[in-house]
């Protein structure tokens, strides 16, 4: 495993020279990267993109770092993720800014796909961006008192700091949170706040949102335009997904998602766990492929553990057999649902699922539960595969599924309503899908042959033998088409990693030691990235080397791939915004975590 | 016809032997629950995880048609029975309680799930409804994270099994009153539930301590309220 924050020493070095004054390399125990002064950022990243490569910014995000101690140094970090387009590890930067009037210079002018993630900081952090174009909460509404994820910001329905909680423990006694709540209801109000008459504010601003963005785009006839909203229930949002639209006629003149129906406070629940009751959880994140998710974190977590974690070469075939298994199903699911948005309403979804079924017949007998698997350990995989299964998957990868991937590829991919209704449809350029941050098979249907098996492997991918998967038009036919070509690939995998598996049928040793109930984990920070079925799935986390999290967040490739939604659909007609929403195959438990 | 089938010719009523291909008695009740039994119309309406499953479930390999349940409606306004299939957030649930007054009588709540039943995994997080029943009434509740498709089909046969046992004399919707809108939740700096305005106002104005014990549940402060 190659560690990615150290993999780029010359261009490092450079920063370094370039900037004498404004950077400074992080030197607290376990960190890497550099921190920067916040007045040069936006010089800095403009120095990376053009001139270094690092055109590819993957993650922003934020850090609290807080403690009510006297005299303790509290400040917020923003973190970034450079990488290039072409391979390679990643550049970090930081920017510290105070915790109260916190103000960093916006990137979004720069790096496109900076968007959401710096609204995200705004939302849950109250970190300024200055120069945002469009700086509104977007995962709360506007209108929520407080920034959630500060550290000293409390839900109404806490407990303690960390978990376990006490009462939960034999000699504690167990009560409902709810009773200690004075209104039942996980809810609190700010002193002072009188409910009668309380007019929401959220939709109005968002309204006034969407008209500024209807008047940049320039029309030569002054029409009437309407708004439309769909969603949060639309059959076709693949979740409680929303868009306010703005139609001229049948035309799109701009498009706002709105998400956060279900954000389910992902971050600060599992800032407040321990660090392995965080593996279920990560289930529920992209919850058609949990067995990735379970593989991005296990990875960022032992990056940090270093070798007392290093998962035993069986393992590591599991892992990476399951989670092409999970790639494939993710993709029937995907490629079914995509023909459901076109209107070839689920019968072809239900040939897509049938095979699903028979993938997560696997997983039910290996781990147990057919969507949330929770496999992965630190240090390996939960438990070995039980009798028969072996030889279920060696039937399934080399019988089934390759007929049936050739027979969804010959009754869809040349039928006539499909070419005509998604060729041309939604194209994203390779520089704008580069630029937007987007990833996974988005990416790679706009000719940016981008894997992160390929451009910084990890696990065990360097073994195996397989191109990386392109198309060249960026339209919604090869971002379909990609899906078909990546379950064909994944199958590559599987062919090879299945006869290879140590231990074949027999069995073998699946676990680094003993399966840990608590683990400890150093102080530092760390990046584990997957490519995932939706694309980069990056886990951000900071230990103080206590029991839980100091930070955990989750870069969720759906919610960064929705970034370039807007553009896709500004310009075309109404009729293509389910169609492109399709394309970019978004899991909502993802987008809003 | 014949006089297995449970559901009529068992109103108390004898009927001739030679009769009894032709003649079948039975009460109002039966054969009206009996129609609605095998027709309730779900919602298409998804929510997290739990989603997912309610797919599979419809899909070839669970067969949701078998139950006269496959006939999916997007529109609350031709639905009967929405499945409350995933975590209920402070942000979706003033479109829940909308969808459910929109729904047309007689209708029914399946809470699927440990999210949609109490909370689940989710219940501390501080955008998290613990429970769709805290807003709108549940006939079912199927446990599970999420339920396994099995574990649904057994919830929907409980609420056929509900069904069964109304009677058309006694029903909700039949009655003289008007049924009430539930008031649907604000967005506020939290969520706002209407029905609790007097009680908000109560814990706001009180002295500054109040609330703050109110936000961190120091057991002491808390048992005095």
């Amino acid at each position: 495993m190659t560690d990615a924050t150290t993999a780029a020493p010359v261009e490092q070095s450079e920063l370094e020279k370039r900037f004498p004054d404004a950077v400074k390399a992080d030197a607290r125990p376990g960190y890497a990267g550099f921190v920067v002064e916040t007045s040069k950022l936006v010089e800095i990243a403009t120095a990376l993109r053009d001139e270094m490569g690092y055109d590819y910014l993957s993650s922003v995000t934020a850090v609290d770092y807080y403690s009510d101690a006297p005299n303790a140094e509290n400040f917020i970090e923003v973190v970034y993720h450079f990488y290039k387009s072409t391979g390679g590890g990643a550049l970090v930067l930081k920017v510290q800014t105070p915790r109260d009037n916190s103000v960093v210079p916006s990137l979004t002018p720069l790096y496109p796909g900076a968007d959401f993630q710096e609204r995200e900081a705004y939302d849950l952090y109250g970190v300024n961006f200055e120069g945002h174009p469009d700086q509104r909460r977007i995962l709360m509404w506007e209108g929520f008192a407080g920034h959630p994820m500060r550290k000293d910001w409390k839900e109404a329905f806490y407990e303690e700091e960390v978990k376990p909680f006490k009462n939960r423990w034999p000699e504690g006694q167990v009560y409902r949170i709810e009773d200690r709540n004075p209104f039942n209801k996980n809810n609190k109000y700010p002193q002072g706040f009188d409910p009668v008459g309380f007019k929401e504010t959220d939709d109005p601003k968002l309204y006034e949102v969407l008209e500024r963005a209807a008047r940049e785009y320039s029309e030569d006839i002054d029409t009437e335009q309407v708004v439309v909203n769909l969603g949060p229930q639309h059959p076709s949002t693949h979740g409680v997904f929303r868009m306010a639209v703005r139609l001229d006629g049948e035309t799109i003149v701009a498009l706002k998602p709105v998400m956060g129906y279900l954000h389910r406070n992902h971050e600060k629940i599992g800032e407040r766990n321990t660090w392995t009751m965080n593996m279920p959880f990560t289930d529920r994140l992209d919850y058609l492929s949990s067995m990735s998710n379970n593989f991005g974190y296990a990875l960022a977590v032992e990056k940090l553990m270093g070798d007392k974690a290093a998962p035993p070469e069986r393992a590591e075939y599991l892992r990476v057999i399951m989670a092409e298994l999970t790639r494939i199903s993710n993709h029937l699911w995907a490629v079914g649902f995509l023909l459901n948005d076109l209107g070839a309403f689920f019968t072809p979804s239900l040939y897509a699922i049938q095979e699903r079924e028979l993938i997560l017949d696997i997983f039910e007998a290996t781990t147990g539960s057919r969507m949330m698997c929770n496999y992965f350990r630190f240090g390996g995989v939960a438990r070995d595969l039980p009798e028969g299964v072996y030889a279920k998957i060696k039937d399934l990868v080399f019988e089934r599924l390759p007929r049936k991937i050739d027979e969804l590829d010959i009754y869809l991919s040349e039928n006539e309503l499909v070419r005509s209704r998604s060729e041309g449809v939604g194209v994203i350029t390779p520089e704008e899908a580069i630029a937007f941050s987007t990833a996974g098979p988005v990416l790679r249907a706009s000719g940016v042959p981008y894997d992160i098996r390929r451009a910084d492997p990890y696990s065990i991918y360097d073994r195996f033998k397989f191109d990386v998967k392109v198309r060249y038009h960026g339209d919604v036919y090869d971002r379909y088409m990609i899906r078909i070509d990546e379950m064909r690939q994944s199958l590559d995998i599987l062919k090879q990693a299945i006869p290879d598996l140590p231990g074949g049928a027999a069995g073998g040793e699946v676990m680094n030691g003993k399966n840990p109930y608590q683990v400890r984990v150093p102080a530092g920070e760390s990046y584990g990235r997957v490519e995932g079925p939706k694309g980069e799935l990056g886990y951000y986390i900071v230990s103080n080397g206590k029991g839980n999290p100091a930070r955990y967040h989750v870069r969720a490739p759906s919610f960064i791939n929705l970034t370039v939604l807007e553009k896709m659909c500004v310009g075309q007609k109404v009729a293509d915004v389910v169609v492109n929403l399709g394309s970019i195959d978004i899991v909502l438990g993802e987008v809003d975590r | 016809m014949t006089d297995t089938n449970p559901t009529v010719n068992s109103a108390g009523y004898e009927v001739p032997p030679e009769l009894r291909q032709n003649v079948a008695i039975t009460t109002l009740d039966k054969i009206w629950n009996m129609g609605r039994r095998y027709s309730v119309w779900p919602m298409m309406f998804g929510l997290a995880c739990c989603a997912i499953e309610m797919i599979c479930t419809a899909a070839s390999r669970y067969d949701l048609a078998r139950f006269g349940m496959e006939v999916m409606r997007p529109s609350p306004r031709q639905s009967d029975l929405m499945i409350v299939s995933g975590t209920v957030t402070k942000k979706m649930i003033p479109q829940i309680v909308r969808l459910y007054n929109q729904m047309p009588e007689p209708k029914y709540v399946l809470a699927m799930g440990a999210c949609a039943s109490g909370g689940g995994p989710f219940k501390e997080g501080y955008n998290v409804v613990s429970g769709v029943d805290q807003y709108v009434p549940v006939d079912v509740y199927v446990p599970g994270c999420p339920p396994t498709p099995q574990a649904l089909l057994h919830g929907l046969m409980k609420l056929q099994e509900k069904i069964d046992s109304e009677s058309i004399t006694s029903v909700r919707w039949y009655g003289k009153d008007d049924i009430p809108a539930i008031p649907v939740p604000l967005l506020g700096p939290d969520l706002i539930d209407p029905r609790d305005n007097e009680l908000i106002k109560q814990e706001t104005s009180k002295k500054p301590a109040a609330p703050a014990a109110a936000a961190a549940p120091a057991p002491a402060a808390e048992a005095a309220n």
